[in-house]
């Protein structure tokens, strides 16, 4: 019985599949299967690429192609004087999604912002702990609980953030993806049926697209949300064919078998670039990859030692190795795309007769260390372990001899978080929110000792200024703390900074109206085919 | 990865005139001196891989990143078969990888042997629950497709060579003590057995020096396969990422770190590939005689 | 007959619980935390991490928490995944599958093409034939297959461009499972285009899963049928002046293919082996893949229920295998 429900129900959707021929289907050969489809608690690109910026809206949303805070679901905002209330005022008539699951019987209203943020917030909301095992790793790692007081509901569409302390910031990570706005009536609804496990595998927003399927590890297929608040999109299906390898994802992309892919394997860029059915759209990107030094630990405690294996590494050689020219040398910890980025600063020189002089001086002679090497690709580093080969091998010319050490991803980064690690650590970052308080405070604040400072470094000059620089409003002003903070870091070095990566984002010629994100996310909507 | 069930018959004690016969049937069977030819060959260039290697294999020249094989309108006469993408010269690392495979085969085989052996010979010797005990953890090793099963392993000690190589013997081993405890059994009762038992020879002795020869024949086929079946999965895992590690010239691992170079570079995937396959048949072939020379099954038609 | 299945099937009671305790404590002893492998790149505060060891029974001694696995176990609970917070049963049977067919449709490719090689090497032993099947069946058996996808791959989806690179199916055929056998359900949709896409893709990851199944079964058959043919019934025959295909047919091919049907069975746990190499290069989204990216995402609760899982199938099958050929071959009960 239930056999031939099914097989009715499918024949029907084939035939309207068959009748709709003309719809304009756009397929995205993505890199990974999302987690689920509930943008709070998840954490990967991938994941936000399928939900937050399909599903889901926002308060406010970055431009596209930009990490300016424009409106979306809230048409305006006004900040108090003492910076502690931001009221946002919503769109009216905005629509909730409706699909075979859940049929919507209002419009966004200031309750359901109260709830997607106090799901995330209030551990007495029967939603905090509504997945087995789940935390809202971006709602705590951006420390919302600590700058947020209260959020009011003022009336159906004024919505009130009272917060304990003023927080530039602030807006911008409204903009992130966890920040995406959930339907409070249909949470109720699985509430009452005791299925709030769906939330996750049915999900509900106000995106440019709504969820159509998902067959696991192998494809998720949208359609445009005809009511959606900023129009209805061009294409009418969007479907994500999820292909693991990059490889096989540029063959694909070239057989035609997908329309647009993200993240291609630096060395199939110039392949694509030549096809001539495909443009290659390229980007800086908003990220770092670098190498923490331990300066609690001897001799990296010596900025001298820090400057002279810094010195001897051919940076150049590795650009070119391992980004193949999809990177480019980095000179501060903030990519040059960002405000407040230090254009004075002096790039690091290749010197290995100067390292060794440099090395002599500061009484090092016999120097074997642990090289640390990611076990994964990165946007900001596509391969560690060629890079650990290449820094091997520089450093072996100058008399320093380095092992080259791996774990698993995550346990990779619990080592690299404890105080005594030895030898220097490779790692990196890709920007949240555009903020430069997201590179300086996140990576090199005391604070983030043990979380993600695995330099250990924490220097009272330069914690001073970014502290103050998170609390100014003023962004001219806080130009000059960071450039003030960017001088401090590169005389202290304690970390290699070693490239910004440059992102590549292949597709057909055909495909209008894409622009990218320098936050490294993949949206759809305005996207086009042109005929 | 295949298991090719080997008839549990004695040869009788190696003589002189023993070694003769088994040539004899051996050189009949062609494919198996030209895989003993290349194997013998292989053996040569892992011992003699420093003096035979142009270059050293882990010398980065940074101005010939991914050159192209000599034949290539693009090579360069330093690189007969090119260079890797930090400018290596690919063919001093795999004549080194031979090092490392060959390696791996005889480590995996001796290890599985060494412990497949003692609790084959003990199972089929002593019967009853030890026989049960030894028997059902086997059943438990087999019952795992043998690569996850070593990859499961290899996650739990670290990815490595070594663990590689010691999650590959752990895996394979069983299939030796299935052999061995079958022609333990067989052989237990025999006359020869029972008058050696009677004269007083030790439960020991009798497994080691008595029992033992006599299941040599198929045990040789099934370290040859053993041997072949040990540089294939360590190349697989090495290909998964979790065998060798980088920058070890080890072919799978090189495979695995170039593979993004397969439409850019296809010299750096295609040459380590072939290498195994070269070993790995040359390995199977020499199998193959053996079974052919020591199974008088076979010599009948 | 039924005794022998009983007793079978009474030795498999202590392999099953030994193959859950492997499951189990390979994964306690797995390197890193399973409560860190949840959290992302933002870390869990301490508060969060005590209250989640808690809620998973992290915190009870281990024999507890293997016991309250098994007895989840019975009931039919897998565990919760650790990554995707969906059952792991349910992932397990949604992907499970897409490998089983991969699989099958290796196999038949091995046993239609491996049969009837081994056979005629066989008859024709010493013709070129034979000597030139034979070199490829041990060229097969000795290919690293992850490396023969890749160069398939290149060949016939990159530069030929006659099959698809990756996938099930083509992506404009939008077909809501309904056996999961992605030949099955277009047929069962009656939609022939969508049947013809879904073989197409099956094509490359099929010959690449059942080039070793193939070798295996053609030295096996071969070998097979040059005992039988040299056993003194067929010799009889012969001599009788029976015509030498009638030979083959009716009297050696019986018999020879006892011991391949007993070779196919043992190349299941091998087939499962093999099929995570082979998705992992078509991305084929079958189990063996899912198994290599929990065990690289430290889903631990996938690991440990997936590896318990597929342990229990590979019996599951032996144990048929068996019990067929006991069937086929008498001889086998008594012994």
């Amino acid at each position: 019985m239930k056999l031939m429900k099914t097989l009715l129900l499918a024949t029907a959707m084939v035939a309207v599949a068959a009748g709709a021929a003309q719809a304009k289907q756009l397929v995205y050969c993505s890199e990974a299967s999302p987690a689920h489809f509930d943008p709070g608690p998840l954490t990967g690109g991938n994941d936000f690429d399928a939900t937050s910026h399909t599903i889901y809206s926002r308060l406010v949303e970055f431009a596209p192609g930009g990490t300016e805070v424009t409106p979306a679901l809230a048409e305006s905002w006004e900040i108090s004087e003492d910076g502690l209330e931001i009221t946002f005022h919503l769109r009216p008539g905005t629509k909730f999604q409706t699909t075979d699951y859940f049929t919507p019987t209002r419009d966004l209203t200031a309750e359901d912002v109260v709830f997607s943020f106090e799901r995330q917030w209030k551990e007495d909301n029967a939603w905090y702990a509504y997945l087995e095992g789940m935390t809202w790793d971006y709602f705590q790692g951006m420390d919302m609980p600590k700058y947020l007081k209260e959020i009011v509901a003022v009336d159906d569409l004024t919505v009130k953030f009272v917060l304990n302390e003023p927080n530039a910031p602030m807006l911008a990570n409204l903009a992130m993806d966890f920040a995406s706005i959930v339907s409070k009536e249909y949470a109720d609804k699985l509430e009452a049926e005791g299925n709030m496990a769906a939330f996750s595998t049915q999900p509900v927003g106000n995106g440019p697209f709504q969820f159509v399927d998902y067959q696991l590890d192998t494809v998720i297929r949208y359609a445009a949300f005809p009511e959606y608040w900023g129009g209805k999109q061009p294409i009418d299906d969007l479907v994500f064919a999820i292909t693991t390898d990059p490889s096989v994802r540029a063959q694909r992309l070239i057989a035609g078998e997908c329309d647009i892919m993200p993240y291609p394997a630096p060395a199939d860029i110039a392949t694509l670039q030549a096809d001539p059915n495909l443009t290659v759209m390229e980007q800086e990107g908003l990220n770092i990859g670098y190498m923490s030094y331990n300066v609690t630990e001897a001799p990296f405690d010596n900025v001298k030692v820090r400057k002279a294996l810094t010195m001897a590494i051919d940076k150049a050689a590795i650009i070119e190795a391992v980004y193949q020219g999809a990177g480019q040398d980095a000179k501060n910890l903030i990519p040059p795309t960002m405000w407040s980025y230090d254009n004075e600063t002096a790039a690091d020189v290749y010197d290995p007769e100067g390292a060794k002089a440099l090395l002599a001086e500061a009484g090092v002679t016999e120097l074997t260390t642990d090289l640390w090497a990611m076990p994964v690709s990165r946007p900001y580093n596509p391969n560690a372990q060629r890079v650990a080969e290449l820094i091997q091998a520089d450093w072996a010319a100058v008399g320093v001899t380095a092992n080259i050490v791996t774990y698993e991803w995550t346990e990779y980064r619990e080592r690299g978080k404890q105080t005594d690690r030895k030898g220097p650590f490779q790692i990196g970052w890709t920007g949240d929110n555009g903020d430069p308080d997201n590179f300086f405070a996140t990576l090199f604040s005391c604070a983030a000792i043990g979380v993600s400072n695995y330099s250990m470094w924490c220097n009272d000059e330069f914690e001073a200024l970014i502290q103050e620089a998170k609390t100014t409003p003023d962004q001219a002003k806080r130009t000059e703390l960071y450039t003030k903070a960017q001088e401090i870091f590169k005389a202290e070095e304690p970390a290699m900074t070693l490239a910004h990566s440059r992102v590549f984002m292949p597709m057909k010629k055909t495909i209008t109206g894409y622009a990218m994100s320098p936050l490294g996310n993949h949206s759809f909507k305005g996207v086009d085919i042109a005929e | 990865m295949s298991q090719i069930q080997a008839t549990p018959t004695p040869i009788k004690a190696s003589t002189g005139a023993g070694f003769r016969e088994f040539w004899h049937y051996f050189a009949v069977n062609r494919g198996a001196v030209i895989g003993l030819v290349v194997f013998t060959l292989l053996v040569l260039i892992a011992i003699f891989a420093p003096l035979l290697a142009p270059h050293s294999p882990d010398q980065q020249y940074r101005d010939a990143i991914l050159t192209p094989p000599i034949w290539d309108a693009m090579g360069d006469p330093r690189f007969l078969l090119g260079t890797d993408p930090v400018g290596r010269d690919m063919l001093s690392r795999l004549i080194h990888g031979a090092r490392y495979s060959l390696f791996i085969g005889l480590f995996v085989v001796v290890g599985a042997l060494f412990v497949g052996v003692i609790l084959g010979v003990l199972a089929g010797y002593f019967g009853g629950w030890v026989d049960a005990m030894v028997m059902r953890v086997m059943d438990i090793i087999l019952a795992f497709p043998s690569l996850l099963l070593a990859l499961v392993l290899v996650a739990i000690l670290g990815p490595g060579l070594f663990n590689a190589m010691v999650a590959i013997a752990i895996v394979l081993q069983p299939h030796f003590a299935r052999l061995v405890r079958a022609a333990v059994m067989a052989e237990k009762n025999r006359e020869y057995v029972m008058a050696a038992k009677l004269s007083g020879a030790s439960h020991i002795r009798l497994m080691l020096v008595t029992i033992l020869p006599n299941c040599l024949g198929p045990l040789i086929v099934q370290a040859t396969l053993s041997f072949s079946n040990a540089i294939l999965d360590a190349a697989a895992l090495g290909f998964l990422g979790m065998g060798a590690q980088p920058p070890t010239p080890e072919w799978g691992t090189m495979l695995a770190t170039a593979r993004e170079f397969i439409l850019r570079a296809p010299w750096v995937v295609t040459f380590p590939g072939l290498a195994i396959l070269i070993t790995v048949l040359a390995i199977n072939l020499i199998g193959d005689g053996l079974r052919d020379a020591l199974d008088p099954k076979l010599k009948r038609s | 007959m039924l005794n022998y299945i009983l007793r079978r099937v009474a030795l498999i009671v202590p392999t099953i619980i030994g193959i859950s305790l492997c499951a189990f404590f390979f994964v306690r002893v797995l390197p890193g935390d399973p409560i860190l492998a949840m959290a992302g790149q933002h870390g869990v505060t301490p508060e969060r991490y005590e209250i989640l060891r808690e809620q998973f029974g992290y915190n009870l001694p281990i024999w507890q928490q293997y016991f309250n696995y098994l007895g989840s176990v019975l009931q039919g609970n897998f565990g919760i995944s650790l990554a995707t917070k969906r059952p792991v049963l349910t992932e397990f049977m949604t992907l499970f599958p897409a490998t089983i067919e991969l699989a099958l449709v290796a196999m038949i490719f091995a046993v239609v093409v491996g049969i009837p090689a081994g056979i005629f090497a066989a008859v024709k032993r010493g013709s070129w034939f034979d000597q030139v099947t034979m070199g490829i069946a041990l060229t097969g058996y000795s290919m690293p297959i992850f490396w023969w996808g890749l160069l398939l791959i290149i060949f016939f989806s990159g530069y030929l461009g006659w099959t698809p690179v990756s996938g099930r199916i083509a992506l404009t055929f939008f077909l809501r499972p309904i056996t999961g056998f992605m030949l099955i359900d277009t047929l069962l949709y009656g939609n022939w285009a969508a049947f013809v896409s879904a073989l197409r893709h099956l094509i490359l990851p099929a010959v690449v899963l059942g080039t070793i199944p193939l070798a295996v079964i053609a030295r096996q058959t071969r070998s097979a049928m040059l005992e039988v043919l040299g056993e003194d019934y067929v010799r009889t025959a012969r001599a009788k002046g029976l015509s030498p295909r009638r030979v083959v047919n009716v009297h050696a091919l019986r018999n020879a293919l006892i011991p391949v049907i007993t070779t196919i069975g043992l190349q299941v746990g091998l087939l499962l082996g093999g099929a995570i190499l082979t998705e992992t290069i078509f991305s084929w989204p079958g189990i063996g893949k899912w198994m290599i990216d929990s065990i690289s995402k430290r889903d631990y609760v996938v690991v440990q229920s997936g590896l318990l899982l597929i342990a229990l199938i590979v019996m599951a099958v032996n144990l048929l295998v068996d019990v067929l050929y006991a069937v086929i071959n008498p001889r086998i009960r008594v012994k």
